[in-house]
């Protein structure tokens, strides 16, 4: 059958989740359909296998880490409605939403919620600091067996080295947003639909 | 009492069997004649022009009654849905390291910690909309053909709408299907009763020509069982003897309409049930190639029988689909390079449906094969486009992966199709882990190669 976006997908729901996420309509139905197709299980969640099935992503290094950055702490489904929160941190930020007013809540793809993000791909423990052992085994994966233990280890350092300022061995994120300030990452975090 | 009903039971049968003679009268001057010949009415292009002139009004109407309510209509977009820019692994994290820093390129780290943008953004890139699982079920179609499985507005139909969708749903399921079940029985019966008949000739030419001419007859009434408009393109490039023909793979009824124009010799696993009866039977009017189960492994043996079979040109030309899987018509995946090592020439063909009359993908985790036929027959019609495409042959110093590829490129182009390098395997299974070492090999480099370097000053 084809898919049955608008169908299961309630007027209400949809100004939720436009409300929350920033989303326009038609972005929201377009991604529920996504939804839908990749459920292949079609109980309304998402599980780990249902990620694993898109092939650009299980090719992805880091695509275990990008998965698990959908499922809240301890949890093995995902809903829509999770699903979309985290896909609206890399929605593009517009010109009107940077002179907001400083007191309504931070929306979802502001630069540093994108930064946050990007900080707990390496935070794999989820404590909010990136230890020598964490960066170390997301180096590993990301270079696979193509470097030697030593080699990584000093890269490992060195990084670390550079963006400590507190002297505790780990990187905050604090320290993290510091080193990064410069790097245009409401660009590179970004992905712009076409519609 | 049962005076009462005598003389009326009399006037029914006798109507029925009126009716039923009428019925068998028609079918055969209007259908099964014309097939024997090859010749055509040209009612099934009528119909074709009548059925869209109704969708366009069908979907016309849906769009106001969503405007009537200020709503939103779910419009399916095929292309895709986000940006993806072609830029490679280097080119980007290069990218991201120089708007980081104030220090240029040669002295630039070999780690940053904003590498991992590149990754997370191509990983949630690819969730949001990826090239290769899309393909793996019906396409969207952009306005409605009255068919309640392609619909995605149901909250739009007005009462006019309703009325035109039952009154469909009576002409589908009352008349289409009954006569397109009771062509179909007659097609597949006179083929398996006809090709066994003519196994009991000796071999020559005489079996020969009635074998093509029985194949054809028995394909076209099977193709008028689908109602299945085709158009065929540069028929002068038909495959001849000797000759591989490779076309891309939508549904088991390429096979048909391929077979209604031209003569085959098919290549397959032998079945058991009714599709074995079948295969037997036909091959003993003119040779197919039917593997057993055992030897459809055995890789060496099927590339000895198929070249056997092309080097005796006195042999139809062997149909292949050298996707193995059936693939939802809107891209080419890869070709197994199985049939490009033999050294034959190479006839590609390239197959496009038309999905406003019926969907012809077959989807085979979602449907069985008798349930995907009832759904066939219960559309509208099947309407196709089959383009011939000049022959082609390996070349110098091309590997049979290059020149699979090379194919693959041409068919994708006549069909308008998208050229995938993705395996169709990815249907069933997982992609290898040969894909992701690449990246991961790519990313090193661009780690280590900076220490060379710096060794190197």
């Amino acid at each position: 059958m084809g898919s049955r976006a608008s169908t299961l997908l309630r007027e209400e729901e949809i100004e939720e989740i436009k409300k929350e996420t920033g989303f326009s309509h038609s972005q929201i139905t377009r991604l529920y359909s996504r939804f839908t197709s990749l459920d292949k299980g079609e109980n309304g969640t998402l599980s780990r296998e249902d990620f694993q099935r898109i092939p650009e992503l299980a090719i992805n290094p880091l695509g275990d880490r990008i998965i698990n950055a959908f499922f809240p702490e301890g949890e093995d489904q995902v809903n829509f409605r999770g699903f979309m929160r985290t896909l609206a941190h890399f929605r593009p930020i517009e010109d009107n939403e940077k002179n907001k007013n400083p007191t309504a809540s931070e929306p979802l793809n502001s630069r540093s919620n994108k930064l946050l993000f990007a900080f707990r791909l390496y935070d794999l423990d989820r404590d909010d600091k990136i230890s020598r052992d964490e960066l170390l085994q997301v180096l590993r994966m990301m270079v696979g067996v193509n470097i030697s233990d030593e080699q990584l280890g000093s890269i490992a350092d060195r990084t670390i080295q550079e963006a400590d300022t507190n002297g505790d061995s780990c990187i905050s994120f604090q320290e993290f947003i510091k080193v990064l300030e410069k790097v245009d990452v409401e660009q590179k975090m970004s992905i712009r639909f076409l519609h | 009492m049962e005076l009462f009903f005598n003389p009326f039971d009399n006037l029914l049968c006798i109507l029925l069997g009126i009716s039923f003679t009428v019925w068998f009268t028609l079918l055969l001057v209007f259908i099964i004649v014309p097939a024997i010949f090859g010749v055509s009415f040209g009612i099934r292009r009528l119909y074709m022009k009548t059925l869209l002139k109704i969708f366009e009004w069908a979907t016309l109407r849906i769009e106001r009654g969503a405007k009537e309510k200020n709503h939103h209509l779910y419009k399916p977009y095929s292309n895709a849905i986000i940006a993806r820019e072609p830029t490679s692994l280097e080119e980007e994290i290069k990218e991201i390291r120089r708007s980081g820093s104030n220090k240029d390129l040669d002295s630039a780290s070999e780690f940053e910690m904003s590498d991992i943008f590149y990754f997370a953004r191509r990983g949630v890139e690819s969730i949001m909309d990826d090239e290769v699982t899309k393909r793996f079920s019906a396409e969207e179609l952009e306005s409605w053909n009255l068919l309640t499985r392609s619909n995605n507005n149901f909250t739009y139909i007005s009462l006019r709408l309703t009325v035109l969708w039952g009154l469909g749903l009576l002409i589908r399921y009352g008349f289409l299907l009954p006569l397109r079940v009771t062509l179909a029985f007659t097609g597949v019966g006179l083929l398996v009763f006809l090709t066994s008949v003519i196994g009991l000739l000796p071999n020559g030419r005489m079996k020969n020509f009635l074998s093509e001419k029985v194949h054809l007859m028995c394909y076209r009434i099977c193709v008028r069982a689908l109602t299945a408009i085709i158009t065929y393109h540069d028929s002068e490039n038909k495959p001849k003897n000797g000759g591989i023909c490779v076309a891309n793979h939508t549904s088991p009824i390429d096979v048909i309409i391929l077979a209604s124009d031209g003569c085959y010799a098919m290549v397959g696993q032998i079945h058991g049930g009714l599709m074995g009866v079948i295969q037997r039977s036909m091959v003993k009017a003119c040779p197919h190639v039917w593997f057993e189960r055992s030897e459809v492994k055995d890789r060496h043996l099927v590339a000895k029988r198929l070249s056997d079979h092309v080097q005796d040109k006195s042999k139809l030309p062997i149909l292949i689909f050298p996707e193995g899987t059936c693939i939802n018509n809107t891209s080419v995946m890869m070709f197994k390079k199985g049939s490009f090592e033999i050294g034959a020439t190479v006839y590609p063909v390239a197959i496009k449906y038309d999905p406003r009359f019926g969907d012809a993908f077959w989807n085979s985790s979602k449907f069985g094969m008798v349930s995907y036929l009832l759904r066939m027959m219960s559309s509208w019609a099947i309407v196709c486009s089959v383009w011939y495409l000049p022959p082609m042959s390996r070349e110098e110093g091309e590997d049979a992966v290059q020149f699979a590829n090379r194919v693959k490129a041409a068919i994708a182009r006549q069909g308008g199709l998208v050229d995938l390098l993705w395996d169709g395997g990815l249907k069933r299974e997982k992609v290898k882990d040969t894909f992701k070492e690449e990246q991961q090999k790519l990313y090193s480099k661009m780690l280590v190669g900076t220490q060379e370097d710096r060794s190197r000053s």
